[in-house]
């Protein structure tokens, strides 16, 4: 039991368990499950005195909570990582430890924000959250997920990867 | 005999706790601005749990990430795939016991918009996704693990996020 605790989980284990937290989100906290809110409320609160509408209009006592769940995330990660794991996990390839390697998270990272707040979403609040709730624009977003990763992937991977 | 006991007691006190109910109500909705205490431990606890989800799966992995773009490794679809099942069953569950949370509050999902940035931001956040091997998610947990690059992809999501803060009046809709 330790043992397999200990290793990377498989999908079966890990993947409904990740769906589960969708219903008990709502159980317990009363709140949609969605991660990317989250860089919105920490946009509103570091500049509170901004004239752009998308921060000044933001309820940010209403969304303080998306700030405590990303800071679960975090707790969450730590534990899995330093207490849950038998091995150190690779999170990324050594190839990222460069100017480049960074510069390539920090660009990409860009398009994650920009993209996920364009979309109202990322992949809990549309792809898991969304079309559990059988919310058609989620499912356009989350084809459009994969027409831009895949886009990247097959038609960029030679210069980038 | 206990139970009994019990079901004289509440027919006694009946129309005393419907009073007692509406002060409550009352007394919440006023102060329904920000959330209580327990919200916050209990969203705490939930993303605790998803973060340790999220590391021991692997979803913070940019190989895997990468490979599933690939086609070459099915574990990140069949992860969805199962999350999304049980989510929706457990949404349907939800919805056909018209249940509550444990505050009282009925359970309600907001659907989110359709406007053109669902394509057209969800195609740029995919690219992301692509390049970094992370969603925002993963991001936290990555940061939590002690992943010092993860920084990186942090400080861009925030940049992105100002960037269409900035750009959000310019952009279709």
């Amino acid at each position: 039991m330790t043992d397999f605790l200990l290793q990377p989980w498989p999908w079966w284990f890990s993947g409904p368990l990740i769906g589960l937290t969708v219903p008990l989100l709502y159980l317990l906290a009363g709140k949609g499950f969605g991660i990317s809110t989250s860089l919105q409320q920490i946009g509103a609160l570091c500049s509170p005195r901004s004239k752009l509408d998308y921060l000044k209009n933001y309820d940010r006592r209403q969304g303080t909570w998306t700030l405590v769940f990303a800071f679960g995330i975090v707790i969450g990660g730590f534990i899995g990582s330093h207490w849950l794991s038998a091995e150190s996990i690779e999170f990324l390839p050594a190839e990222f430890f460069s100017v480049w390697g960074a510069a390539k998270l920090f660009i990409g990272g860009t398009l994650i924000g920009f993209g996920a707040r364009y979309a109202g979403g990322c992949t809990s609040g549309h792809a898991i959250t969304g079309i559990a709730n059988w919310n058609f624009p989620s499912v356009v977003a989350t084809i459009f997920f994969f027409v831009g990763g895949l886009g990247v992937t097959w038609g960029l991977g030679h210069i980038l990867f | 005999m206990a139970t009994l006991l019990d079901n004289k007691n509440t027919d006694h006190l009946a129309p005393a706790p419907t009073a007692e109910t509406e002060t409550n109500t009352t007394a919440r909705s006023t102060i329904s601005a920000v959330d209580s205490s327990l919200v916050y431990a209990t969203t705490l606890m939930v993303g605790t749990f998803l973060g340790i989800l999220f590391t021991k799966s692997e979803v913070v992995r940019w190989q895997r990430v990468h490979d599933m773009f690939l086609f070459q490794d099915s574990h990140l679809y069949l992860i969805i795939g199962s999350g999304v099942a049980v989510a929706m069953l457990g949404m349907a569950i939800i919805r056909k016991c018209k249940a509550s949370d444990i505050y009282g509050k009925p359970i309600q999902y907001k659907p989110k918009p359709f406007h053109k940035g669902v394509a057209l931001g969800g195609m740029t956040f995919g690219a992301g996704w692509a390049i970094t091997g992370a969603c925002p998610g993963p991001i936290y947990a990555q940061l939590g693990s002690g992943v010092g690059l993860a920084g990186f992809t942090c400080a861009g999501a925030l940049a992105g996020m100002y960037l269409y803060a900035w750009a959000k009046p310019h952009l279709p809709h």
